[in-house]
């Protein structure tokens, strides 16, 4: 299975910017399908950011988070070709994670 | 590390330990938390349930916020479409710890919280669903404190409909 991360990480002089985009439905449990019935909820609950064995971001989403969830944000140090972990779990117990390079 | 099913263990667990085994708890417990323990907090499911924005930041902080100039809130006027409306955050404020979004007008307010480690700049975006016209409050943790921005978001098709 393909990854659902897309990460672009670049590492500046003194702060490493972060875009993630991760393909999650995050159904917020109020929005009926076609048939009328409601879809349940699914969504990203946490997402973490490790870079040299330290968390450096996490985020806590409820279902008010857009589908397909983008994030941005920077963290202090990591220099080009360092590693960024980025992980997911959802509140159905779903999870993914990936590595990839700071450019 | 690939996906995996986590249906055995509690969530956080398995994101600390990253599915090594159970019989690592102990260990996998004890290290997180010493390199950053408030990156790792648990995720506040108490605070994602309450309706109103108040009582949500007092679940998260159990405290309130005060206005304040410093923290910067940056919504579009008008959100064309309530399913996608990109929000950011951030602040000049030191020692921010943590910055929660909510949507005051959504079936839970609380939309998201955001931690960052010692050193992390205090900045974020990323893109929100809003049912109709709201206000969208963002609160800073800094020092222990609470700063709040807010902004009224005009909605023109709800993003929580079907």
């Amino acid at each position: 299975m393909p990854s659902t991360i897309r990460v672009r990480a670049s590492a500046g002089a003194e702060q490493t910017d972060v875009q993630s985009l991760i393909q999650h439905p995050m159904d917020s449990g109020y929005v009926k399908d076609a048939k009328g019935e409601l879809i349940p909820a699914h969504y990203i609950e946490t997402v973490t950011f490790e870079h040299g064995g330290k968390v450096v971001f996490t985020a806590f989403w409820g279902p008010a988070v857009s589908k397909d969830p983008y994030l941005k944000f920077k963290f202090s140090g990591g220099k080009k070709g360092d590693d960024l972990k980025v992980t997911w779990t959802d509140n159905l117990g779903k999870t993914d994670s990936s590595v990839s390079k700071l450019g | 590390m690939a996906a995996c099913d986590s249906k055995k263990f509690d969530r956080r667990f398995v994101l600390q330990a990253a599915g090594l085994g159970s019989v690592l708890a102990a260990a996998s417990f004890a290290y997180p938390i010493r390199a950053s323990a408030n990156t790792d907090a648990a995720y506040p499911a108490d605070a994602f349930k309450q309706k109103g924005e108040a009582e949500a930041v007092k679940k998260l902080f159990g405290q309130a916020a005060v206005a304040s100039d410093k923290v910067k809130l940056d919504a579009p006027e008008i959100a064309e479409n309530g399913a996608v409306v990109p929000i950011s955050v951030s602040t000049d404020l030191p020692d921010v710890t943590s910055i929660a979004i909510l949507v005051a007008e959504n079936p839970s307010a609380l939309a998201a919280l955001y931690k960052f480690a010692p050193g992390t700049p205090p900045s974020v975006a990323s893109r929100l669903k809003m049912a109709k016209t709201t206000p969208v409050i963002a609160v800073v943790e800094a020092g222990g404190k609470l700063y709040s921005a807010t902004k009224e978001v005009k909605v023109t098709v709800g993003g929580c409909g079907g």
